[in-house]
């Protein structure tokens, strides 16, 4: 058993760091590529009742801070993507099926509908009409959708959390009354980039939301206010790129990390953001639950 | 960024083009020239980003050109850009294929030809000897012929015997001697690629398939591109896929469509 092994939001990781949500986890095979480069557990893209093709090109734009997209929820539907989550199993990992709805029975039924090690709550997706910070930036609804998908599933129910809101631990707080096992923060932050030569909004849909490094100190502040308030896990997303960054989400209180924009690198950061936490804590002769927390304990 | 990165640098921002130049090829099928080159290696592509409409990869058919096929909305909108209109591009993305042995070959089929004529070129001003063989539909789809037949031999296929040998490009596969080549180059529609590899399974080992997945951000995130049954990211990893990768993936047998469903890989 290696010194990174533990409970994550009541799954047992071998590793706390995981494939977010919407990067590469569309297909079963992308799911066991990212177990096989060392992910402690893989989260799928998000899906929902109805195919959707997504938004229309441009659905990113790189910058050398990060990455602004609008991918428009594409996915084939759960109908069709129980099959991907099992072939996403036999890398021998937990999957966690992200999911989104419009309301807490289209969540619930949808959850009900897959088998999962976990189910992730998409509350947060900020350039989809109708859905994700649409809902999720409400704590009432949070609460409610919640609390109908734990009455329908037995396994860890995590939510998603918008960063677009004046008080992300009030959206937290509703997620842990309605019975969630952890909340992941952050998803993107609302965005937009312009072309200078046209005028034009770059992204097809014009709105989109920002990730990578740009977004990291954002992430780690609400990771540290939701650590602080909130009894449930805190799972962190936003910038991680490096074992440092991750040492950072850990330090603000974080149980486990997500790693979205850094897969451009390839899915090699898997181990090296693994190795890295290793060494560290080899290094150091602690064990994770010694750095989980420690800003929060250094006044 | 890391040094230990596995992909080619993506981290191209989209640049202003105009369009310098709008050729006829055949009656679906225009070839625009750039102001401006993006200095890409052939089999490489970029995202053109039709301003109000949609992005969409498109390979490159020299180094400041893009050969189109009108399929659809935004290929229909491209080919009507008239000279002086400006658009977005994101490039050069991808792999290449890359040049091995002094005696190649060239085996494509309708759009597909693109790529390899861009690369039989940059080989012949190597002094590498170079043998296509194309295939279309008919003898008013033939593209390329000129650019070809400058290269070295050339064998025509069309499936309605309007030109050259009557049938499918691998009814050309009979005339040639594979174990001959250095290294075999592949392009084309899906089918057509597959029914090529199927005969030729022994050579797989030298033989480079540009593909075709649908591709949305073109960076390795999305993973709309993703091919069963590696994962293999295709807007990264690929175009340029080595045969034998894909004799036990998905490719020939489905793709998936922009929704990540699973679809037939004819059209
Ligand atoms: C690496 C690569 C290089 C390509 N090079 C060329 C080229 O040199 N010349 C050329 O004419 N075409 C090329 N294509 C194909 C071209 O991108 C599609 O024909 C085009 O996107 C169709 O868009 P549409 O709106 O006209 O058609 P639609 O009506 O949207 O679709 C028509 C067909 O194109 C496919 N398609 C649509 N959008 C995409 C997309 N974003 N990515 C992949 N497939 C798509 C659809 O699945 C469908 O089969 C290339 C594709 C790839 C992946
Ligand atoms: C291309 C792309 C697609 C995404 N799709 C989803 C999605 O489907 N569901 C979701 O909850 N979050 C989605 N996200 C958000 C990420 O899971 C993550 O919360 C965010 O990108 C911040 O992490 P990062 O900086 O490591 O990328 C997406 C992000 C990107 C860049
Ligand atoms: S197109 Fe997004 S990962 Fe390839």
């Amino acid at each position: 058993m290696s010194s990174l092994a533990g409970e994550v939001g009541g799954l047992i990781l071998e590793n706390p760091v995981m494939l977010a949500a919407g990067i590469l986890g569309t297909t079963g095979a992308s799911l066991r590529r990212a177990a096989m480069a060392g992910a402690g557990a893989v989260v799928t893209k998000s899906v929902g009742s109805i195919p959707r093709d997504g938004h229309p090109g441009p659905t990113v734009v790189p910058l050398d801070i990060g990455l602004i997209n609008a991918m428009g929820l594409p996915n084939p539907s759960y109908r069709e993507f129980q099959e991907e989550i099992d072939i996403g199993k036999t890398g021998g990992i937990p999957v966690v099926a992200s999911i989104f709805g419009a309301d807490p029975d289209e969540f619930a039924s949808i959850a009900s509908g897959l088998t999962a090690d976990a189910f992730e709550l998409n509350l947060s997706c900020p350039h989809a009409e109708k859905y994700g910070a649409e809902l999720g930036r409400y704590p009432e609804a949070v609460q409610s959708v919640t609390k109908a998908v734990k009455a329908r599933v037995r396994v860890p129910v995590w939510v998603k959390l918008t960063p677009n809101t004046a008080d992300i631990v009030e959206l937290g707080l509703a997620a842990q009354d309605g019975g969630a096992d952890a909340v992941v923060a952050i998803n993107t932050l609302k965005a937009m980039a312009i072309d200078i030569e046209s005028g034009y909004p770059i992204l097809g849909n014009r709105f989109g939301g920002l990730s990578g490094p740009a977004i990291k100190p954002v992430a780690v502040r609400c990771v540290y206010d939701l650590s602080s308030a909130l009894d449930i896990p805190v799972i962190g997303a936003g910038g991680v790129s490096c074992f440092v960054d991750a040492i950072e989400m850990i330090m603000a209180g974080a149980s486990g990390v997500q790693i979205g924009t850094a897969l451009q690198r390839g899915y090699g950061v898997f181990g090296e953001i693994i190795e890295g936490l290793s060494a560290y804590l080899e290094r150091r002769s602690m064990r994770l639950s010694d750095l989980r927390g420690l800003a929060m304990r250094r006044t | 960024m890391s040094p230990k990165s596995e992909s080619p640098s993506t981290l191209a921002k989209s640049v202003d083009a105009t369009i310098l130049a709008v050729r006829q090829e055949t009656p679906n099928v225009k070839t625009l020239t750039f102001d401006l080159s993006l200095d890409p290696k052939a089999g490489q592509y970029l995202m053109a980003w039709i301003r109000g409409l949609d992005e969409i990869p498109m390979g490159f058919s020299g180094p400041r050109e893009i050969t189109v096929h009108e399929v659809g909305q935004a290929t229909k909108a491209l080919a009507n850009f008239e000279p002086g209109r400006s658009l977005g591009l994101r490039g050069p993305l991808g792999n290449s294929f890359i040049l091995r042995g002094d005696n190649i070959l060239l085996i494509g089929g309708g759009v597909g030809i693109a790529p390899l004529t861009f690369l039989g070129e940059a080989a012949k001003a190597q002094d590498i000897d170079v043998t296509s063989l194309i295939g279309f539909r008919s003898s008013a789809d033939v593209l390329f012929k000129q650019r070809l037949e400058k290269l070295g031999d050339l064998a025509i296929t069309t499936d309605d015997g309007s030109m050259g040998i009557h049938g499918f490009a691998s009814a050309g596969l009979k005339e040639l001697n594979l174990g001959e080549y250095s290294q075999i180059y592949l392009c084309g529609p899906e089918p057509m690629m597959w029914d090529i590899l199927s005969r030729s399974k022994e050579h797989s080992g030298k033989i480079q398939v540009s593909i075709n997945r649908y591709f949305k951000c073109a960076v390795g995130v999305c993973g709309s591109c993703c091919l069963d049954h590696e994962g293999i990211r295709v807007c990264v990893e690929g175009p340029v896929i080595m045969a034998d990768r894909l004799l036990n993936s998905e490719f020939g047998k489905y793709r998936r469509g922009p929704s990540g469903s699973r679809g037939s890989c004819r059209g």
